[in-house]
C-alpha cells in the first residue's frame, strides 16, 4: 500500500512557527527541515518547551506554520482547501494522542467507526471493519464500553484501533505511552511496532519515552524549535549504551 | 505518479441526526439543565397567553355574577375581549431576553467543555459545517422538548387555576383549538431562542484550528 515505499511520506521544508502571547513572541519552530520516508518508524524526542508538539501538530496538518511548507505525499498542505484538509486527516492521518482523546459519550466501537462514517463508508462495512480493528488490538468483547469503563491502556488500544480507520499511510502518536504505566505503555509500543511492520504503516511518534528508542528507524531530537540531530538505530544503540 | 487529495463528502443528514441524538442523550442531565431554561421562559408565555384565551372563551357564557367575578379579579377587558396588555407584554419581552442571555451561557458553556471533543472531531475528519449542524441539531432537539414541556406546562397551570378561581363553566367552554395553537407557537418561539443561543458558540467551535482545541486542559 505504500507504493514504491521509498517516496517521502512526509517532508518539511524551513518550517517556522511563531506564537503571539500578548505582547510576546514565541518562536516555537526556528526553520525545521525534515524529510520522513514511507514505512518509517520515526521518534520526535525533545524535552518539553522544544516544539516538539508543534511540530507534531506540523506533520500532522493540525495548525499552519507560520512560513515554510509542509508536504505531506507531496502534497503542499497550504494549497489544500478545508474539504481537502478534512479529507487529508481523515483518510492519510490516523492520531494517538497522550489523552487518549476518545469521545467520552461513545462506547469503544462508536468511536474506532467515526473516522469510517466521515469519509462515507456504508453502515455493514464500517461496523465489520470497526470489529476486525477492535479485535486487533484485543478488545473485541469490550465494543459496548464507554472510556470511562476502560483503563488507560484499553483506552489507547482504542485510539489505535481509531487510528487505523482508514488505513492511513502515516500514524502520528503524540506521547502515546505518557499517561500510561510502564507494562502498558510497552504494549502500546509493540503494537505500533507490530502495526509498522505488518502494515508497512509510517509511525511518527513525539515523544520522551527512551523505550521508545529501540523500535525506532530513526530518532529525530529537537531542541529550542530545530532539528538539533537525526540518529539511525545503529548509532543510536551505541549512544544509548553510553548512557546506561 | 502524481498524488491526489480528495475532497470530504459531506455527511449525510441521516447520520448527523443519528450522532447529534446519542450526544444529547448521552449527556442528558447537562442538555436538561439548558432546557430547563428555555421551559420556564416558554411556560410563562404560554401561561399568560392562556389565560386570556380562556377568558375569552368563557366571556360572552358568563352569567353576569361571574363575570363581575373575573372584572374584580383583576383581568380587564379592552372592547370586549381580554388580550396582553403593555405591562404583560414587557415582562413576556424581559422574561424572553434573560432566557436569552442564559441559553447563550449555558451553549457557551456547554462548547467551552467540548473543546477537545470538537478538535479530535476535526482530527478525524469531520467538516466545520458537521460541527456546526451538531450543535445546532441539539439546539433543535432541546427547543422541541424545552417548548414542548414549557407550553404544556403554561397552558395546564392556566387551566387548573382558572377552574379553581372561577369554577366548572372554564372546561365547559374550553378553546382547546386556540390552545393549542398557542402551545404551537410557543414552542416555536423555545426554538427560536435555543438556535439564538447556540449559533454564536458554534460558529467559534467550527472554526477553531484542530491544534487549539487539543492543546486546552481538561
Amino acid at each position: 500500500m505504500n507504493g514504491n515505499g521509498a517516496h517521502n511520506v512526509v517532508r518539511l521544508v524551513d518550517v517556522v512557527k511563531v506564537f503571539r502571547m500578548g505582547q510576546q513572541e514565541v518562536q516555537a519552530l526556528r526553520g525545521v527541515n525534515l524529510a520522513i520516508r514511507s514505512g518509517e518508524y520515526i521518534s520526535i524526542m525533545g524535552p518539553s518547551g522544544s516544539g516538539k508538539s508543534t511540530l507534531f501538530n506540523m506533520i500532522g496538518a493540525l495548525d499552519k506554520p507560520t512560513s515554510g511548507r509542509v508536504f505531506i505525499d507531496e502534497v503542499d498542505v497550504s494549497q489544500l482547501d478545508a474539504y481537502e484538509l478534512a479529507w487529508l486527516r481523515c483518510r492519510k492521518i490516523g492520531y494517538i494522542f497522550q489523552t487518549f482523546n476518545l469521545i467520552q459519550v461513545m462506547t469503544a466501537i462508536e468511536n474506532v467507526t467515526l473516522p469510517m462514517i466521515f469519509a462515507g463508508m456504508s453502515r455493514d462495512e464500517y461496523m465489520e471493519k470497526g470489529m476486525e480493528l477492535l479485535k486487533l488490538v484485543g478488545l473485541a468483547e469490550r465494543y459496548q464500553h464507554k472510556p470511562p469503563e476502560l483503563s488507560g491502556g484499553q483506552q489507547q488500544r482504542v485510539a489505535v484501533a481509531r487510528a487505523l480507520a482508514n488505513d492511513p499511510a502515516i500514524i502520528l502518536a503524540d506521547e502515546p505511552t505518557g499517561n500510561l504505566d510502564l507494562t502498558t505503555g510497552e504494549e502500546i509500543i509493540t503494537l505500533l511496532k507490530h502495526l509498522s511492520k505488518e502494515r508497512g504503516v509510517t509511525i511518527i511518534s513525539a515523544t520522551h519515552d527512551i523505550k521508545m528508542l529501540n523500535v525506532s528507524d530513526r530518532v529525530v531530537w529537537i531542541r529550542d524549535g530545530r532539528v538539533d540531530r537525526i540518529e539511525d538505530r545503529e548509532k543510536l544503540k551505541i549512544s544509548v549504551g553510553e548512557v546506561a | 505518479m502524481r498524488p491526489t487529495v480528495e475532497r470530504q463528502v459531506v455527511l449525510p443528514w441521516a447520520q448527523v441526526l443519528r450522532i447529534s441524538f446519542n450526544a444529547l442523550r448521552a449527556r442528558l442531565f447537562r442538555s436538561l439543565i439548558t432546557t430547563a431554561t428555555l421551559v420556564l421562559a416558554v411556560a410563562f408565555v404560554a401561561y399568560t397567553f392562556a389565560v386570556y384565551a380562556l377568558l375569552n372563551a368563557l366571556w360572552p357564557h358568563a352569567p353576569s355574577e361571574l363575570q363581575e367575578k373575573i372584572v374584580s379579579s383583576g383581568y380587564e377587558l379592552f372592547a370586549g375581549t381580554f388580550g396582553s396588555t403593555p405591562k404583560d407584554r414587557w415582562l413576556i419581552a424581559l422574561s424572553l431576553l434573560v432566557c436569552a442571555v442564559g441559553i447563550v451561557n449555558a451553549q457557551l458553556m456547554a462548547v467551552t467543555e467540548r473543546f477537545r471533543e470538537i478538535g479530535t472531531l476535526k482530527c478525524l475528519g469531520a467538516l466545520d459545517s458537521f460541527v456546526i449542524k451538531l450543535f445546532v441539531l441539539e439546539a433543535v432537539y432541546q427547543g422541541l422538548l424545552g417548548g414542548a414541556a414549557g407550553s404544556a406546562l403554561g397552558v395546564l397551570v392556566a387551566s387548573v387555576t382558572l377552574l379553581v378561581k372561577f369554577g366548572t363553566a372554564v372546561v365547559r367552554h374550553f378553546p382547546a383549538l386556540e390552545l393549542a395553537w398557542i402551545a404551537a407557537w410557543s414552542t416555536g418561539l423555545a426554538m427560536l431562542l435555543s438556535l439564538t443561543g447556540v449559533l454564536y458558540p458554534a460558529w467559534v467551535a467550527a472554526r477553531m484550528e484542530p491544534a487549539l482545541a487539543l492543546r486546552t486542559e481538561q
